[in-house]
């Protein structure tokens, strides 16, 4: 069974909701990021999202985009993430965590770095699935098919304004879980959850037997609370990253227990 | 071979193995939404009619296909004609473009207008065409760009266009067009973006070809008039390569002219110093299409360098790949001082003082005329007017304006 799959059942056994982090791989550099994912595993994540900088990335808001410019600015290869990543993975199943790792990451990379060397990369880093946030459905047959024969998940996003045709589509062809998007929009901490998301949610539930999980907006244990009875997770990304681009300043031992105690706000407000 | 090219893209925005759509699901429906309202402006004879009827009545068109006498006697070989696009209002090509796309965008009912610009002549553009449409009007500018066209910027705002700097990643246009994406990705529902070149996801490169193809279907028909026959060779520069679509797509089935397509070859083909992007990339995705791009092994966008400002971007139109990788076209490059040293002969031959883009299309024109006969024709696209690059023409070659 694929990982991201397993965590889903545990969660669903232990009547719990996930947690996704995302950090921006090389933020502030790649060592930290081995300690950042390690921090986020061993404080409440069910799975971790690792973002591959990108010099481009349109979907993505500007605390996210900074991360990947402070990152790529680094020096950061493909290489480094993929060695970071499975070194964290050894040292995570040592321990016996079970935190699957998905990747985020832009088309235009996997395509340049080569797609089935990519996919190879991937396994072995011990990653369970791959986000393309401009990989639309159309365009995404081909490496679907590739990484349902590898075993990897294709997580798809799902938004406000998709219809619902569309929407039965791409439910078809994703696996793992639904991206559920919660406002049209890049990437960013907002103030509210909007009721038509609530809506659209409900109806998605109708339609798969796949978990969905929210992301876009996510930063509080507000929000936490009014979606844990309505999706089956939460994505929390650039509300993490913001804590990460003090680092330089605050140094890392202050950015984890930071981070730590986000995690665990979120983790309390998704299941109590 | 030419039989076979394709006009249109096909189901899936690609014209062979070029364009498609590698954008966030946020923008499908929108580009959805444009692209069946496109396909029914194209059959509604009424929006082809208010189209042309702006592009006579207030760009100025036809634009002159001018024989550039003493530029044809330098050369020493074949006639040299220039499609006059400098003479449009706005002084280029690009108005061509925006006056389609605002038409377009009243159509499908949307409030808002935001577009990216480089040296800010799209953005002068579409700043235009918002005032003569009345919408309200973004334009996202880096903020190097800002610096280097302080003119263009002034034009914007008088026009009452708010221009947006960019501070992220080089600042140039590249970040421009991102930034714009960003801005279409939160306000879809009543914004349409007038994206400036031939590129981005399907349909824009299309669109813009389309509505930049008068170029060709103008020069075709007067170099027939004038000369009695089709030219030899057609030449334009590219960047992203909308005053090249617009000028080579009447002439692609014209099997017997050669089409040439320049673009700017830089301080030379080390990475980084040129932005000759069908010469020195490789197919690889940017701003929403597969095209030929400029990048590191690793996919990451390459720093591009060219003293023209409208040439300096890391990617070009998918169509224009299409077209390199069937062999229709040929595409070369023309180096920064060449360019240079063009813009000075044509001001200095013609009294016409050629934007640097456009420069180096008579730089190539020349090269190509001089091995013709002078029963040969070379039709040039003299896509803009040189005014907007007094200024870094001066700095580069240590004079002052201020």
């Amino acid at each position: 069974m694929n990982a991201i799959d397993a965590a889903f059942e545990r969660l669903k056994i232990g009547k719990k909701k996930a947690f996704i982090p995302f950090i921006a791989a090389g933020d502030p550099d790649i060592e930290s990021t081995k300690e950042l994912a390690k921090t986020l595993a061993k404080n409440g994540a069910s799975i971790i999202e690792i973002g591959f900088p990108y010099s481009d990335p349109i979907a993505d808001g500007p605390v996210i985009q900074a991360a990947y410019t402070r990152a790529l600015n680094k020096g950061l290869k493909i290489e480094h993430i993929l060695k970071a990543i499975a070194e964290v993975s050894q040292d995570l199943e040592k321990e016996k965590i079970l935190v699957p790792f998905v990747a985020m990451v832009s088309m235009s990379i996997i395509h340049r770095f080569g797609k089935d060397k990519f996919i190879e990369g991937c396994l072995k880093a011990g990653f369970s699935g791959l986000i393309i946030p401009d990989l639309p459905v159309e365009e995404s047959l081909e490496i679907a098919k590739d990484l349902k024969k590898s075993g990897l998940s294709l997580i798809l996003l799902v938004t406000p304004n998709t219809p619902k045709e569309r929407a039965l589509l791409i439910l078809s062809a994703c696996s793992g879980f639904v991206y559920c998007v919660s406002v049209s929009g890049i990437t960013g901490e907002r103030d509210k959850i909007p009721e038509e998301l609530l809506k659209n949610l409900a109806w998605l539930r109708e339609q798969t037997p796949l978990p969905l999980c929210v992301g876009f907006g996510i930063s509080k244990p507000e929000h936490a609370k009014v979606l844990r009875d309505h999706a089956d997770g939460v994505i929390v990304g650039s509300a993490i990253v913001k804590h990460i681009e003090t680092a330089e300043k605050a140094g890392l031992p202050a950015v984890k227990t930071a981070i730590a105690n986000l995690a665990e706000s979120l983790v309390s407000a998704l299941n109590s | 071979m030419n039989a076979k090219l394709q006009s249109i893209p096909d189901a899936m925005g690609r014209f062979g193995l070029f364009g498609g759509r590698y954008v966030p699901e946020t923008l499908i429906e929108a580009l959805n939404e444009l692209t069946t309202e496109y396909e029914k402006a194209c059959k509604d004879e009424a929006f082809q009619q208010e189209f042309h009827r702006y592009l006579n009545e207030y760009v100025g068109r036809p634009s002159r296909l001018y024989f550039a006498e003493r530029l044809t006697k330098e050369a020493g070989g074949a006639k040299i004609l220039l499609k006059r696009e400098d003479l449009n209002h706005t002084g280029a090509h690009k108005i061509n473009n925006s006056i389609g796309q605002a038409l377009l965008a009243k159509r499908m009912g949307k409030k808002r207008i935001i577009a990216e610009t480089g040296a800010g002549q799209h953005g002068v553009a579409t700043a235009t065409a918002c005032a003569l449409f009345n919408f309200p009007c973004r334009v996202y500018m880096g903020e190097e760009d800002i610096r280097r066209q302080k003119l263009n910027v002034f034009k914007m705002q008088a026009m009452g266009a708010e221009v947006c700097p960019v501070t992220t990643g080089s600042r140039t246009l590249r970040d421009a067009v991102n930034e714009a994406m960003r801005d279409w990705m939160s306000t879809v529902g009543d914004t349409h973006y007038i994206i400036g070149s031939a590129v981005g996801p399907h349909p824009f490169p299309w669109i813009v070809r389309d509505f930049q193809s008068v170029i060709g279907k103008e020069s075709r028909e007067q170099c027939i008039a004038q000369t009695g026959k089709l030219p030899k060779v057609v030449v334009a520069s590219v960047g992203g390569g909308s005053n090249a679509a617009g000028m080579f797509f009447p002439f692609i089935h014209d099997k017997d002219v050669e089409i040439v397509g320049v673009e700017a070859g830089g301080r030379g083909p080390k990475p980084g110093g040129n932005a000759a992007t069908l010469s020195h990339g490789a197919p690889g995705i940017l701003h929403g299409a597969f095209s030929y791009v400029l990048q590191d092994t690793d996919g990451q966008t390459a720093d591009v360098h060219s003293v023209s400002a409208g040439l300096d971007y890391p990617g070009v139109g998918p169509e224009h790949s299409y077209w390199k990788d069937s062999g229709r076209v040929k595409y070369t490059n023309v180096n920064d001082e060449e360019a240079l040293a063009g813009f000075d002969l044509c001001s200095k031959l013609e009294g016409i003082l050629p934007a640097l883009e456009t420069a180096h299309a008579v730089v190539e024109a020349m090269r190509i005329a001089s091995k013709l006969t002078k029963d040969d024709v070379v039709v040039v696209c003299f896509s803009g007017r040189g005014d907007k690059d007094c200024y870094e023409i001066a700095r580069v070659t240590g004079e002052s304006l201020e």
